[in-house]
């Protein structure tokens, strides 16, 4: 391939395999926001949305379309610059995530040796995006909602960085598409259980989500950080909050559900492509997501907190050192 | 075997997955929505709606113009003023219910001693300015005319109750 071996080859490439990347991404986001309302909608014996298309699936682009001809309030005193900047990092880190996740086999659009790394800072800057938003909003409630926020995001994002060494002990590398090889035989969530549920709660208190969504608290202070935002910012913060849903959906599943492999090693499984067992594993998480949802009442913030410091951590500490105990006498170690 | 009960059903977070569980079976059961401008709700013969002002059955109007309805009206919303007619009959000549103030109790329905002012099955009846909604004479006795036969057997269903 001559032309792709150049410079703008090259860069041509990269931006078509970011574009398959995103757009499919994007397209699942939206959908979330419907299918959430269906799935809530059937749990809770009532129909969702089934009025815009048929069944209703044009509903996104009904909201999206609400969403941007809404006035864009801006509260006075708000440092500008800020206010607006805090949607646009929240749902640009959301995108920039995906950019290691391998979605088949080596197809992730830069396979970074440390992919693990890389997908852990991400979530720790999407605290930025929280705090930035509630100060600039020059609000007492936004400005409280956003600490708490991100005081709970941070105390949440220790032990998924716990529940992160157990599994990297048992592979070896931090390249996310080791990790899923790794899985071959038997998936992670199978030996490694106990941390597969961890993981998934500390996702939810991560993506600010029911049970541990307070400091959002829909039903009790509107909207905590996100209060003074309207159309296309508070669109921005929204669809970044199922991006972010969708991305822990995507870990999860590489580190615990086998990621783009099949379930089982012989046809017909075989014959279904890796990135189409992606896309059902992280909607299979994200059913969770959805399902956890309707049926669990709010966390209190004070409980929130004592799960995440004083259960969660002592528990995936533990486990990190059993894990490790038990790899070192079986001698399972990978890599000798 | 306390402690060790409620350890297990902490740790293995049996509650949870029992709620879980309600929530997944809730999916499969059948929906309570309507889906309403094509289907409605069965409503009562008691409903109060939209007020009309009946006649009887050879077209003279019922209303006598004793004023008990504007007496008890909790919101003062119907106004009424009276003269003989020139055949010498005691009869209206304002009668206007303001349906901004109105508050659907059926007091008036239920005061009227011939039966004159009812309140219909109506609830359908948005307008787009407020002018519209302060009902005169003239719109109560057509609403009365459109409204009969229901309005008829409304009241034949509730006759054994009051």
């Amino acid at each position: 391939m001559g032309f792709f071996s150049t410079i703008l080859g090259q860069i041509i490439l990269r931006a078509l395999e970011t574009l398959a990347v995103l757009v499919p991404l994007l397209m699942i986001v939206a959908y979330a926001t419907y299918g959430e309302r269906r799935i809530l909608g059937a749990m809770q014996m009532r129909k969702g949305p089934n009025v815009v298309g048929p069944f209703g699936v044009w509903q996104p682009f009904a909201d999206a379309l609400k969403m941007i001809m809404k006035e864009t309030v801006i509260p006075t005193g708000a440092n500008r610059f800020l206010f607006l900047l805090a949607p646009l990092l929240t749902f640009s880190l959301a995108m920039l995530a995906w950019v290691v996740v391998p979605t088949g086999d080596n197809l992730a659009v830069a396979n970074i040796n440390v992919g693990i790394l890389y997908l852990f800072a991400i979530s720790s800057l999407g605290v930025y995006g929280i705090i930035i938003a509630g100060w600039s909003s020059n609000s007492k409630y936004a400005f409280l909602g956003g600490l708490r926020s991100a005081a709970q995001m941070v105390s949440y994002e220790v032990s998924i960085g716990f529940i992160l060494v157990s599994v990297l002990l048992c592979v070896g590398s931090l390249n996310l598409n080791d990790i899923v090889r790794a899985q071959n035989g038997l998936w992670f969530c199978i030996p490694l259980f106990p941390m597969f549920v961890v993981f998934f709660i500390s996702g939810l208190a991560e993506c600010n989500r029911v049970p541990f969504d307070l400091p959002e608290g829909e039903s009790e202070i509107v909207a905590g950080f996100m209060v003074e935002y309207s159309s296309m910012s508070y669109a921005m913060f929204f669809l970044g909050e199922y991006a972010n849903m969708v991305l822990m959906s995507g870990m999860t599943s590489i580190l615990f559900l086998g990621g783009w492999m099949s379930p089982l090693p012989f046809a017909p499984f075989t014959w279904i492509p890796g990135p189409i067992w992606f896309i059902l594993k992280i909607c299979l998480v994200m059913f969770l997501f959805f399902w956890v949802r309707a049926t669990f009442p709010r966390f209190r913030y004070d409980q929130l907190m004592r799960l995440g410091w004083k259960i969660f951590l002592p528990l995936s500490l533990g486990w990190m050192v059993l894990t490790a105990c038990a790899l070192e006498v079986f001698g399972w170690l990978p890599n000798g | 075997m306390g402690v060790l009960d409620r350890a297990a059903r902490s740790l293995l977070l049996s509650e949870l997955l029992g709620g879980m569980a309600i929530t997944f079976r809730y999916m499969f059961k059948p929906k309570a929505t309507i889906n309403y401008p094509f289907e409605k709700s069965p409503l009562s013969p008691r409903f109060r709606g939209e007020h009309a002002l009946r006649r009887y059955p050879n077209g003279e109007e019922r209303c006598i113009a004793c004023k008990l309805c504007e007496a008890i009206c909790p919101a003062q919303a119907i106004t009424i003023e009276a003269e003989p007619r020139p055949d010498g009959s005691r009869r209206t000549t304002r009668y206007d219910i303001d349906m901004v103030k109105c508050i659907y109790c059926g007091l008036c329905e239920e005061a009227c001693p011939v039966d004159a002012i009812v309140e219909g099955p109506n609830f359908e009846y948005s307008t787009e300015t407020r002018e519209e909604l302060l009902y005169d004479k003239e719109k109560l006795l057509s609403n009365g005319d459109r409204w009969e036969p229901e309005l008829a057997r409304r009241l034949e269903l509730d006759a054994p109750y009051r």
